[in-house]
């Protein structure tokens, strides 16, 4: 049943690397911001909590709609692009990439947030006590005691990318190789009324999406962060 | 040379919480914070260690500037060893782990206590193998405790580190803190509510009431005040310092001096089996359990006997008064006798008289 065309190839190609770097970008952002967040003083906190849960809310055609305005050639970042003999980010990867991160923020924030929060500040003030500077206590304790809030935001930041659909078709089109992701390229087969083709890719994600649920939950249950 | 010392001032205002300290004490055994719950103890301490950030504060420890109005040193280049009163260990290392944390950041040049050497004051020889959710409160806590000394730390801060266990639990635990406090040569700051620890431990008292210092003394100060607060649990006590000799046949130890020398009976599980003979070892005589005679009574059981002179008498409340007397080598104990047995002796002060004993304990 399954036979993927060179233009199915492309679009997993695509949405892999999508997936991918916008993962990586999520992790360095969210880390310290939801460090930020869990450590709890600063009055900005609640403010900043929302605006990372507003994808969460907000259609993407929204968001979709506001990145257009700011990445397009005339936009705030887009015409600062130009003028300096960029190009801007509308209709390309960088842009749908930056739509990406964005889109799945709150993904990334929140289970690092939990873990973060059910870790405590003693086991760093512990480890600072004992010599360990912030980098050393990152990686010492941090990480190994978060490791299930780590692996928990990365994979539902991927999969959660590869669902992305009304922000990609408002803010990058269709363009193959370049913003035709998986879920643009479903769309573009059924609006042409190829339901077998459509049919094909869809199921995959599906399988794809229960599989990493699966994988998430069983996660949890077995990497409860310890609290000391 | 001078003494080093740790000078702390703050002035805090958080809601209803207000700290207002301006506090200077050596730098040298043991200094109990002491107080109830909510006064200030434990900023004061975290402020110490550089976990509170509080501004317009200053912390000065043996002359360096760890806080002031230009810098900060941040908690990691402090070099203190910190126990809490959750024995807060990383649970994703093994005992062995959490104790090597400190050790393995600490540069070679600095480290002024082995692994071996902590592990056996500690008692940790059967433990360094188990995972820590695998040990006792009371074992979990002495993992803390040498984590911490194996840091090499400048200064011990300790957060009422018994306050989470039960009392048998404690009871083990003590002896071993008794050690580290005549031992270890690291100064400790010791947040206590607990009279009894700080009888047992402390060199030097500071009390804390509303987040300011009420007074701050060395420990014979703070007991000889009939009305200490240290006397909250069990009535007067004192504390006598001197030296312990080795166990003769019958299992009695001597203390003190010719003249002011107690006898202890002891068991084989005091004090951590220390080798003796043992200076600087601490006995504890409540003020009840010492009777006066006028004459030194040969036929009874009570066998600690020695001549003091009154030097004050205080009252207290239901009839009872309290006596001060100086004993031969010039430490003071306090008698607890009734009005009614005082008045029938004829006692006054400058009166020579014989204290019976009825029982000390060996607490350090």
């Amino acid at each position: 049943m399954f036979e993927l065309g060179q233009a199915e190839w492309q679009a997993i190609w695509l949405t892999v690397r999508l997936c991918f770097f916008t993962t990586v970008i999520l992790l360095i952002i969210a880390t310290p911001l939801a460090w930020w967040l869990s450590s709890g003083r600063s009055r900005w906190r609640v403010a900043v909590q929302a605006i990372v849960a507003l994808p969460l809310v907000l259609p993407p055609t929204v968001l979709g709609f506001y990145l257009l305005m700011a990445l397009g050639p005339r936009g705030f970042i887009g015409g600062s692009l130009e003028s300096v003999g960029l190009t801007h980010l509308a209709f390309s990867f960088e842009g749908i990439l930056m739509a990406s991160v964005l889109y799945s923020m709150p993904f990334a924030v929140q289970p690092l947030l939990e873990s973060f929060n059910s870790l405590g500040r003693r086991p760093i003030e512990v480890s600072a006590s004992l010599g360990a500077n912030a980098i050393d206590r990152f990686f010492s304790v941090i990480l190994p005691l978060c490791k299930g809030g780590f692996i928990v935001a990365a994979t539902l930041s991927f999969a959660h990318t590869v669902g992305e659909f009304g922000v990609i078709l408002m803010l990058g089109g269709s363009i193959p190789g370049e913003t035709k992701v998986l879920s643009v390229l479903i769309y573009d087969y059924t609006e042409s009324m190829n339901y077998e083709a459509a049919h094909q890719l869809s199921f995959l994600l599906l399988a794809f999406s229960f599989f990493v649920l699966f994988v998430v939950y069983s996660i949890n249950r077995h990497f409860q962060v310890t609290k000391i | 040379m001078s003494t080093a010392m740790l000078q702390i001032s703050a002035n805090l205002q958080r809601g209803d919480f207000t700290l207002d300290v301006n506090v200077t004490w050596p730098l040298t055994g043991v200094t109990a914070l002491f107080g109830r719950s909510g006064c200030g103890k434990t900023t004061l301490l975290r402020m110490i260690a550089g976990l509170e950030k509080v501004s317009d504060a200053q912390v000065t420890f043996a002359g360096a500037a760890w806080q002031n109005a230009r810098q900060f040193v941040p908690v990691e280049k402090r070099r203190v060893g910190l126990v809490f009163q959750e024995a807060s260990l990383l649970p994703h290392l093994s005992v062995t782990g959490n104790l090597l944390y400190g050790y393995q950041r600490t540069p070679d040049a600095l480290r002024r206590l082995q692994p071996d050497a902590v592990i056996r004051m500690l008692g940790l020889e059967t433990l360094l193998e188990r995972r820590v959710d695998q040990l006792s409160g009371g074992q979990a806590q002495r993992v803390a405790l040498g984590r911490a000394l194996l840091s090499s730390p400048q200064l011990l801060l300790l957060d009422e580190p018994l306050a989470a266990l039960d009392t048998q639990t404690k009871r083990d635990i003590m002896p071993f803190l008794s050690r580290l406090a005549s031992e270890s040569a690291v100064p400790i700051v010791l947040i206590t509510h607990s009279p009894e620890e700080v009888q047992r431990l402390a060199d030097r008292v500071v009390f804390m009431r509303d987040g300011a210092i009420d007074e701050i003394c060395d420990l014979q100060q703070a007991m000889a005040r009939p009305d200490s607060p240290l006397f909250a649990d069990e009535g007067p006590a004192t504390v006598l310092t001197g030296v312990l000799s080795d166990t003769d046949e019958q299992g009695v130890r001597s203390f003190g001096v010719e003249h002011a020398r107690l006898f202890v009976q002891t068991s084989s599980s005091e004090v951590g089996q220390q080798p003796s003979p043992m200076t600087n070892t601490r006995l504890r005589v409540l003020a009840r359990d010492v009777s006066v005679a006028l004459d030194d009574p040969e036929r009874i059981s009570i066998r600690n006997h020695l001549q003091v002179v009154i030097q004050q008498i205080h009252e207290l409340p239901d009839n009872r008064l309290l006596l001060t007397t100086r004993l031969a080598d010039g430490q003071h104990l306090l008698i607890e006798i009734t009005r009614w047995s005082a008045r029938q002796l004829g006692l006054q002060t400058g009166q020579t008289v014989w204290a019976l004993i009825k029982s000390v304990a060996l607490v350090r």
